[in-house]
């Protein structure tokens, strides 16, 4: 065979300057951070004020650099510093930067050449392969940057595309899913790991996880010791990242061989095939620099004041709540932030992202909001994202409230956190509810007028706060194993015991927790909007009553596969509800729905009712509210669907007169949480009621039905 | 790093012994890459490889890629555990053949049916 002959060489693919034993010539400006040339490696790094730069070369997992390339001024444009470095062992590098600031640096200037900074662009990161590896802080490099082949073959995978309102999201943390030893996975704790689950979140039924973060992170920071138990208590979390293009090493059965990119990416690969989109929880807000106390990693050392908010006289704006926080909209860092995920969306096909706390990201230099910012207008339009899931935690932890309010351009949609607080208020039968009940399980229209029901991400419980089964059995936070005297996490969770705080005998009270649990799931599912499950609620995981278990790399967060069979009837109910809102259209609907009749069909694609049919009763007392979708009005040749909700967050049992549809209809149950070990049946197994005009709807339950020809 | 090249039948079956690190895949990858033009199947026997780097798994990857380019079949033999494992993780397992020894692995590529089956088998696991 006679392959046509290519252009492989380029006459730039050689030396013309040697710098420390090593063949250099005027590198590219662009892309940043360390590429592939023919013949060698194109280093690129913004860097401020700097005077000198220099490109650290070690060999890996050596303490010592090999050699030390001082970038000539010469081949610096404007104020990118690039070289390309030729005969580089590729495969056994790592590589730092070095950069020696201005001797009039400024108060807000970070400059320290005895620092070997990270590459921020690094798409691979060393130093923490092995998780919870006690890290050897005498070396003085240690998330040491590394080139990545990016050649991985996707064989043809996509992004999914799945329309926001067909989404059923599962929020999971990658080491907690499998690293219990119940998990039966051959890599605990990693993204092979979580490959072998996919079977089980394909039964349950979710077609979205939401990862907690990803990027790399040092689980090492702020890590300490708990004075009660003498364990090391890590960030399990890993809100405080050190390397944004760079997958966590310790999640990767392969990171010893440095192939954590091609596991990330044979997970996705793996989870679309199986029909599941794959969210990734960013955290742009602050990294894991800290404040005027913590470490140069990497950005502090090229240019702190363009890279975080910084007070006049020095210190660290902290709207994070972690120490720094990063001056997003400040153009250099929104391009990073921009090329960030572009590189995760094209390079990694994820389908969408969540902010952390990305209120934060709304603010200028000096922390004030913004109308118009431009990071999340430059993400909203960007044409590389422009299919990628976009949704906001839409707060920051310097009071900017922003749910219904976030700076949205048509794109964004938010974590709803007044669905959780008024879902949670209801079921725990506060007085006035059912009105806010009401417009919450209608997609929040109070909220996202114009934007749709598809704007609103509805979730119950999530990985801050309690988990389900802890909503149900904890009055207060229990974080004592945090180690901080049980000082931190929410006091206000919007949770009820039921008689007994924690773990209890009393048959009455763990039915009744078990109900509730149902009915938190019943109506997430039949809400509009996009309804997020926290990982494990399907099957009562419990965190012992802790409320902030970002460091509890224990059994406390991790998922204990031994409930899949304790708890097989509450995961059939989660499977079996999430079918039910995949099968009724009606529920998903993308915007808010009519009270009214356009197409004039008898009845409203919503209606309210009381106890008696078309007569809901708003007034305080009340606690019960009758739901009635009408799929009518999404297809109109579609045959008529159906479907009815009744809460009853009373003590007492209700006797509700069912609305009349259309003639020859008639009620038939899908779901009654009261009912005893059962609660929700299989798809087309529903069985029409015994009396067809009235239903008993129990204390504290959640009823729905779904209305059919007579057989 | 010694490469030993035998033929049993049509099939060309290269055994390797000691360390794999960057610079002997390179060679390796040359050897089996260079075989592969002359034989349309290719046993790699890795039963004496003493300890393997990241270069190496990289360097299987490309023997893929080759012979996927060739449409040519290989055969691996002889995975340690880890490396079977790293090929499980990144899902490149499914690429190869893989057999438990070389009489399986000769018989599995010269009989393409049986190759098939494999593939399958793997592909499924």
């Amino acid at each position: 065979m006679n392959a046509p002959r290519l252009l492989r060489d380029r006459i730039d693919s050689f030396p013309t300057h040697n710098i420390a034993g090593y063949g250099v010539r005027p590198g590219r400006s662009g892309p940043f951070g360390a590429t592939l040339v023919p013949g060698g490696v194109n280093f690129a790094v913004y860097a401020g004020n700097a005077t000198s730069v220099s490109v650290v070369l070690y060999k890996l997992g050596e303490s010592d650099p090999t050699a030390e390339i001082a970038i000539p001024t010469d081949f610096r444009i404007g104020r990118v510093w690039a070289v390309t470095v030729f005969g580089l062992e590729y495969e056994d590098l790592e590589y730092g930067f070095r950069v020696y600031g201005p001797e009039n640096a400024g108060i807000n200037d970070r400059y320290d050449p005895t620092v070997v900074l990270s590459d921020p662009y690094a798409k691979v990161l060393g130093g923490r392969e092995e998780w919870g590896k006690l890290p050897d802080y005498d070396r003085q490099y240690q998330h040491r940057s590394r080139l990545a082949f990016e050649d991985f073959d996707w064989e043809g995978d996509r992004p999914l595309r799945l329309p926001n309102e067909d989404m059923v999201v599962y929020e999971a943390h990658v080491r907690g899913l499998t690293r219990h030893p119940s998990s039966g996975v051959a890599n605990p704790g990693t993204y092979a790991g979580l490959v072998e689950k996919i079977p089980y979140l394909q039964r349950l039924g979710v077609n979205c996880v939401e990862l907690l973060p990803v990027f790399e992170f040092d689980e090492f920071g702020n890590s300490r010791l708990n004075t009660d138990t003498g364990e090391m208590l890590l960030n399990f979390w890993g809100y405080n990242t050190v390397g944004f293009f760079a997958p966590k090493a310790g999640y990767a059965a392969t990171s010893r061989f440095g192939m954590q990119g091609d596991e990330f990416k044979n997970m996705v690969k793996a989870l679309h095939a199986a029909g599941i989109e794959v969210m990734l929880d960013v955290v742009f807000n602050h990294t894991a620099e800290g404040n005027e106390l913590g470490p140069n990693i990497s950005f502090r050392g090229l240019d702190n004041q363009t890279y975080y908010m910084m007070t006049p006289d020095g210190y660290y704006f902290n709207f994070s709540g972690t120490g720094n926080t990063v001056n997003s909209n400040n153009p250099i860092t929104r391009d990073f932030i921009v090329s960030c995920l572009r590189y995760w969306a094209s390079e990694y096909h994820i389908d969408g992202f969540r902010f952390d706390l990305a209120a934060v990201l709304d603010r200028d230099e000096n922390g004030v909001p913004l109308g118009n910012p431009p990071l999340i207008q430059a993400l909203a339009h960007d044409p590389i994202l422009r299919d990628c899931k976009l949704v906001a935690e839409a707060w920051d932890a310097g009071g900017l409230y922003q749910v219904g309010s976030f700076p949205n351009y048509h794109r964004w949609s938010e974590w709803n956190g007044k669905y959780r607080d008024t879902i949670r208020k209801f079921l725990k039968g506060d007085e006035g509810m059912i009105g806010e009940l009401a417009t919450r399980i209608a997609g929040s229209p109070d909220l996202y007028k114009g934007r749709g029901a598809r704007a609103s991400i509805n979730f119950v419980t999530c990985h801050d706060g309690f988990t389900l089964a802890d909503m149900v059995a904890y009055n207060d936070k229990h974080n004592e194993a945090n180690g901080e005297n049980n000082n931190d996490g929410a006091n206000d969770n919007n949770s009820w015991n039921h008689g007994a705080e924690g773990p209890t005998d009393n048959p009455e009270i763990a039915r009744i927790r078990d109900r509730q649990m149902k009915n938190a799931m019943l109506l997430l599912m039949t809400s509009r909007g996009v309804p997020m499950m926290l990982s494990g609620d399907e099957v009562g995981r419990t965190q012992k009553g802790n409320n902030n278990a970002y460091c509890q790399d224990s059994e406390l967060s991790w998922f204990d596969w031994s409930q899949v069979d304790t708890n097989a009837e509450l995961l059939e109910f989660a499977s079996n509800v999430i079918a039910f809102r995949q099968a009724h259209p009606v529920l998903r609907g993308a915007h808010h729905p009519n009270s009214i009749d356009p197409s004039d069909c008898g009845h409203p694609e919503v209606s309210w009712h009381g106890t008696r049919a078309w007569q809901p009763d708003w007034s305080p007392g009340s606690r019960v509210l009758g739901i009635m979708w009408c799929g009518h009005h999404l297809d109109i040749d579609a045959s008529p669907d159906y479907v009815y909700v009744v809460a009853n967050s009373h003590w007492d049992s209700h006797d509700i007169e069912l609305p009349v549809v259309d003639p020859g209809f008639v009620w038939h149950l899908f779901a009654d949480t009261a009912q005893e070990n059962a609660g929700a049946c299989v798809l087309g197994d529903e069985e029409p009621l015994s009396n067809p005009n009235w239903y008993t709807v129990s204390p504290r339950s959640v009823v729905a039905l779904v209305a059919r020809p007579v057989s | 790093m010694k490469t030993r090249k035998r033929m049993v039948g049509e099939v060309a079956v290269i055994a390797l012994s000691g360390g794999l690190d960057s610079n002997s895949a390179a060679e390796i990858r040359d050897k089996v890459t260079g075989q592969l033009a002359d034989h349309e199947h290719v046993v790699v026997d890795f039963s004496g490889v003493t300890c393997v780097s990241s270069a190496s798994i990289r360097a299987m990857l490309l023997i893929y890629r080759q012979a996927q380019a060739l449409d040519r079949t290989v055969a691996v033999v002889g995975l340690s555990p880890e490396v079977r494992n790293v090929l499980a993780a990144t899902g490149f397992l499914h690429f190869f053949v893989v057999a438990g020894s070389v009489t399986d692995a000769v018989t599995a590529v010269a009989d393409q049916k049986g190759v098939n089956q494999l593939e399958r088998a793997t592909s499924v696991a």
